[in-house]
């Protein structure tokens, strides 16, 4: 019978995957014949949530297995498929690239991190979860360690985890759609919260993971096409992961002529000194600058005036000065803070090959911030890594494969596909850097690139280009750049349609829709099943159970667009506080319960509260977000940035475990024999069934 | 549940290989990031070596890591008799 359903999924995706190519094919001619471009954008929003909607509809279901863990029988090479959407949020699709462009090695911490995470999940959770078989993560706490504790502590940091990362996808979402639709924000975030719900309300589990196949297969041809274009542009091959050595050689040549031109320093040296003076006027105090300031551009026009012969030009751009000059003290000191925090567009071009460029006036400097740089580098990596194998949404796919061995193949496709994008992810950065360094770089303003005037034109933030030497030519150091661009504009940099961009744009959504939806989705069945049916109402009926699962999807969705649209923090911490929130609660539990039977039930309460503890308590004194609202500020750790806090709860978390564990008494027969029960696929005799006993 | 030897010498194999697979997995992550510096002399057609293993080379072992691992499992648990049959 799954010999015959493998068959059918594979037809069913293949005639969609088609469908969908045929659809872009028709709006590209559509756009050839003049149809606006507003109206691509909105097809492809309008056609892609219907699309969502219409696999929620048919994947609607009141079955509680269905419900919670899409049946059990979503074959491995699928159920990879929607771990990787789920998986691929908005920061990965969009932000991703454009975060390796602006940090070079240093930002690869990001691609090691998200991907090297499966080898633990695969390894040490993934097998064991699926032979345990219920249907969330706090299950397997609450019976492995046994009570409701446990299970509350699980329920707590998997909403808690959730929740943070919801709020960078919808904030994402919110996002796209704004910007290609033109739609305010909160309305962006309303109409992208629709498309999440529709499916996973009507279908709970099962919905969204057929829908999540779907929403893969959209974000990775969205993803693939324009770098493949813009591969064959500059090197005439097609596959850009093979050859882009060669261009990072070439834009590696391009930076050490940049570090030394002549007319880079020139600019280079402008903004140093602005910083410069801007310091020693705000060191002045602000006031007297600005007073200072604004008589000697008054005196200034007096003075051209009471000339003998008054130059009539000169007094205007004397009196154009006064005018532009800020109108209060406020203004003033703003404009001095953002000139000296401009400093760093004084440095050189960061050399995008090198790992862990140090700064510093001396060589010891250089070498200590190299180090540090190091470090953090190594903590991050292992932040991310032990965060993946602790994501209470991905580890719940495992729950979703007929067998264990296919939850073992399951997680080999899911690193597969993810692997797919994330290994073009550098080579996109490399060669959009290519593009820039020689096609934009050392033009005349005059002469530039189509696609820079119109990126400028929608968003300063993201591209802005300003003469600082007034020598009418562009040099890198008076390009700023945001991450965000690198990805929205390939199209327009390799010279494809309009219809591409909206692709793209569409691709980014069903990234973040994706995993907003598995995310949604834990944090509703974490307080509808393990809270409500476990902890409060054992007797409820099945009915009851996915209705209350139903409201609180609502519930926590609403509550989630109202955080969102307050607008916290910034994405990439978010995601990253996940990962070290995520890492710190559940990795030594889950961990040590499958492969340490000495592990008890008070080791993992200290354990997880601990573990959880120290790393909020370490965000929570080192974040400028935090501090800034008067939590007092402490010294790093080991120079560690908050970002990488994970590290100490991990640290602490398993060293709380392992030493309460011994100091108490070993848990019950029971709970030995649940241990050797998860351990084997299938044992003759054995009469636990951990799987039916969650019916 | 009683468990035989058959047993126990699987979880053994499953620790061992979880064990080799895993000291893997921490050379290509940990080793290859902390001399990250050292190694980026060294060119492999056009990438310095540790921009190579941290963008591609690394993902590409983890893929492998993870399929062995599942080919290797299967094999084991039809030699010790754990396998869950054809169809689970």
């Amino acid at each position: 019978m799954s010999q015959t359903f493998n068959q059918q999924l594979k037809k069913y995706y293949s005639i969609y995957t088609g469908g969908f190519i045929g659809f872009v094919v028709l709006l590209g001619i559509a756009e050839q014949m003049g149809t606006p471009r507003a109206y691509l954008g909105y097809a492809f929003l309008v056609a892609t949530i219907l699309l969502y909607a219409t696999i929620g509809i048919m994947s609607r279901t009141l079955d509680v297995a269905e419900y919670y863990v899409a049946g059990r029988k979503v074959p491995a090479m699928f159920n990879g498929m929607a771990t990787g959407a789920d998986w691929m949020s908005a920061a990965s699709f969009i932000g991703m690239a454009g975060g390796l462009y602006l940090q070079g090695f240093d930002g690869l911490a990001f691609i090691m991190g998200w991907t090297g995470g499966y080898c633990l999940v695969a390894l040490f959770l993934a097998p064991y979860l699926r032979k345990f078989g219920q249907f969330t993560i706090p299950d397997f706490l609450g019976a492995r360690y046994g009570g409701n504790f446990v299970r509350s502590i699980g329920v707590f940091a998997a909403i808690l985890v959730s929740f943070v990362y919801v709020v960078a996808q919808i904030y994402g979402v919110g996002l796209i759609t704004s910007r290609f639709t033109g739609l305010e924000f909160a309305m962006g975030v309303i109409v992208g919260l629709m498309g999440i719900l529709v499916c996973s309300f009507l279908g709970g589990m099962k919905a969204v993971t057929w829908t999540q196949v779907a929403q893969y297969i959209i974000l990775i041809v969205a993803y693939m096409i324009p770098v493949v274009w813009l591969s064959v542009k500059q090197t005439g091959i097609p596959i850009p992961q093979l050859v882009y050595g060669g261009v990072l050689e070439k834009v590696t040549g391009l930076e050490k002529k940049l570090t030394v031109d002549p007319k880079e320093l020139e600019v280079r040296k402008i903004f140093a000194d602005r910083a410069k003076t801007a310091g020693e006027k705000l060191k002045a105090g602000a006031e007297t600058s600005y007073n200072a300031d604004k008589a000697a551009l008054v005196a200034k026009v007096d003075e051209l005036k009471a000339a003998p012969t008054p130059d009539s030009a000169a007094i205007q751009a004397a009196e154009k000065a006064v005018d532009s000059f800020p109108k209060d003290v406020k203004a003033y000191e703003g404009q001095l803070k953002g000139q000296q925090g401009a400093a760093g567009r004084a440095a050189p071009p960061l050399p995008h090959g090198t790992p862990f460029v140090g700064t510093g006036k001396t060589d010891e400097e250089k070498q200590k911030s190299s180090d540090n740089k190091r470090n953090n580098f190594l903590a991050l990596v292992f932040c991310l890594m032990v965060g993946t194998a602790a994501l209470p949404h991905i580890l719940m796919r495992y729950y979703t494969t007929p067998s264990v061995h296919e939850a073992r193949i399951s997680v080999f496709w899911s690193l597969f596909f993810i692997f797919l994008l994330y290994f073009s992810a550098p080579a996109l950065a490399v060669l959009v850097k290519f593009d820039i360094y020689s096609n934009v770089v050392g033009k005349a303003f005059a002469d530039l690139p189509q696609w820079v005037n119109s990126w400028q034109a929608v968003d300063k933030s993201l591209l802005s280009i300003v003469d600082i030497n007034k020598d009418g030519i562009v040099q890198l150091a008076e390009i700023v750049i945001g991450q965000d661009i690198i990805v929205l504009a390939t199209p327009e940099i390799a010279g494809l349609p309009y219809v591409i961009s909206g692709l793209v744009a569409a691709g980014g959504l069903a990234a973040a829709l994706s995993t907003a939806d598995g995310l949604l989705l834990t944090i509703a069945n974490a307080l509808s099943h393990d809270v409500y049916y476990k902890m409060i109402n054992p007797d409820a009926t099945t009915a009851r159970r996915i209705t209350i699962s139903k409201v609180l999807l609502l519930v926590v969705a609403m509550v989630a667009a109202y955080v969102t649209a307050q607008k916290p923090g910034d994405i990439l911490f978010l995601v990253g506080a996940a990962f070290s929130l995520a890492a710190s609660a559940f990795f030594p539990a889950l961990v040590l319960g499958v492969f340490w039977k000495r592990a008890n039930k008070p080791a993992a309460v200290l354990g997880m509260i601990i573990g959880l503890g120290v790393t909020m308590y370490y965000m929570l004194r080192t974040y400028p977000f935090f501090t800034n609202m008067g939590v007092p500020k402490m010294p790093l750790w080991f120079d560690i940035l908050p970002i990488g806090s994970g590290v100490f709860g991990v640290a602490a978390g398993m060293a709380v475990m392992v030493i309460v564990s011994l100091v108490t008494k070993a848990p019950d027969q029971a709970t030995q024999d649940l241990v050797e029960h998860v351990r084997y696929p299938s044992i003759k005799g054995d009469k636990m069934d951990t799987a039916g006993a969650a019916g | 549940m009683q468990l035989t030897d058959q047993h126990r010498d699987y979880w053994q194999k499953n620790l061992r290989i979880t064990a080799f697979l895993l000291s893997i997995w921490f050379v290509v992550t940990f080793v290859m990031a902390y001399f990250a510096r050292e190694l980026a002399t060294i060119n492999f057609f056009g990438w310095p070596l540790s921009f190579y293993m941290a963008a591609q080379g690394s993902l590409i072992i983890y893929v492998l890591i993870i399929g062995f691992y599942a080919m290797y499992m299967r094999k084991l648990d039809i030699e010790h008799g754990v396998d869950e049959g054809e169809e689970a």
